[in-house]
């Protein structure tokens, strides 16, 4: 298993319920680990806009989810 | 190139001045106002929040992709956080360029990028009480790979 930090924010965060969680995992990717929180708190779903960052770098969601690993989550962004 | 998230109102006086060169003859500006409106529903308020380490680090991104696409002088821009009363600037972009072909071009890139790709959302307090974050429903996902090698 790895330690993950996840962090949610705006939507996300008041969906779940949490904005920072300090999670074990064995998902492969960020879409497995996003999968495995959405399961665990029936608020979350999947957003065909939302994007993933990893270590403050945005990512892919295909991107492999590393032991230590602060994975973000992003719903659709709404700026200006 | 400056980008800014701030907490306070925008001093868009300030900002035009410091863009103010010799060089440059032409001044754009796009100014995003609080609406009372959205989608049939009267608002009363907006809440913004940001991801402030990866606005900065992207809003300068875009400023410098204008910059390279359009050949402006300089450019700025502004976005607040917090919560927004109605008329208030909740973005602001100004762009310089020798001329106003230039200026306007990349004043709109701006401004279309930044609502595409900053991490900032928008929370709408409306008239009979309930307050919802708003989807960019015409936002695309972006395609990662290039943002990921900028990292």
């Amino acid at each position: 298993m790895k330690q993950v930090t996840v962090r949610l924010f705006a939507a996300f965060r008041e969906a779940a319920g949490f904005d920072t969680l300090a999670h074990a995992t064995g998902a492969e990717t960020v879409a497995e680990l996003f999968a495995e929180l959405c399961a665990a708190h029936p608020g979350l779903r999947a957003e065909a806009a939302a994007l993933v960052a990893i270590n403050n770098c945005m990512a892919d969601w295909e991107s492999p989810v590393g032991d230590g690993d602060e994975v973000l989550y992003f719903p659709p962004v709404a700026g200006g | 190139m400056k980008f800014q998230i701030s907490d306070r109102p925008i001093d868009r006086d300030g900002l035009r001045r410091a863009l103010q060169r010799p060089d440059c003859g032409a001044l754009a500006v796009f100014e995003g106002w609080v609406r009372d409106h959205n989608e049939g529903r009267a608002v009363l308020r907006l809440e913004y929040e940001v991801y402030r380490p990866l606005a900065e680090s992207e809003g300068l991104r875009i400023l410098r992709e204008a910059a390279q696409r359009f050949g402006i002088g300089d450019a700025t821009c502004v976005h607040r956080e917090g919560l927004l009363e109605l008329g208030e600037a909740a973005v602001i972009v100004l762009v310089a360029a020798a001329h106003r072909d230039a200026a306007f071009r990349a004043c709109r890139y701006i401004i279309d990028e930044a609502k595409r790709r900053l991490p900032i959302w928008k929370k709408e307090y409306y008239a009979d009480g309930e307050a919802h974050w708003v989807n960019c429903r015409h936002c695309a996902a972006r395609p990662a790979a290039d943002e990921a090698a900028a990292c």
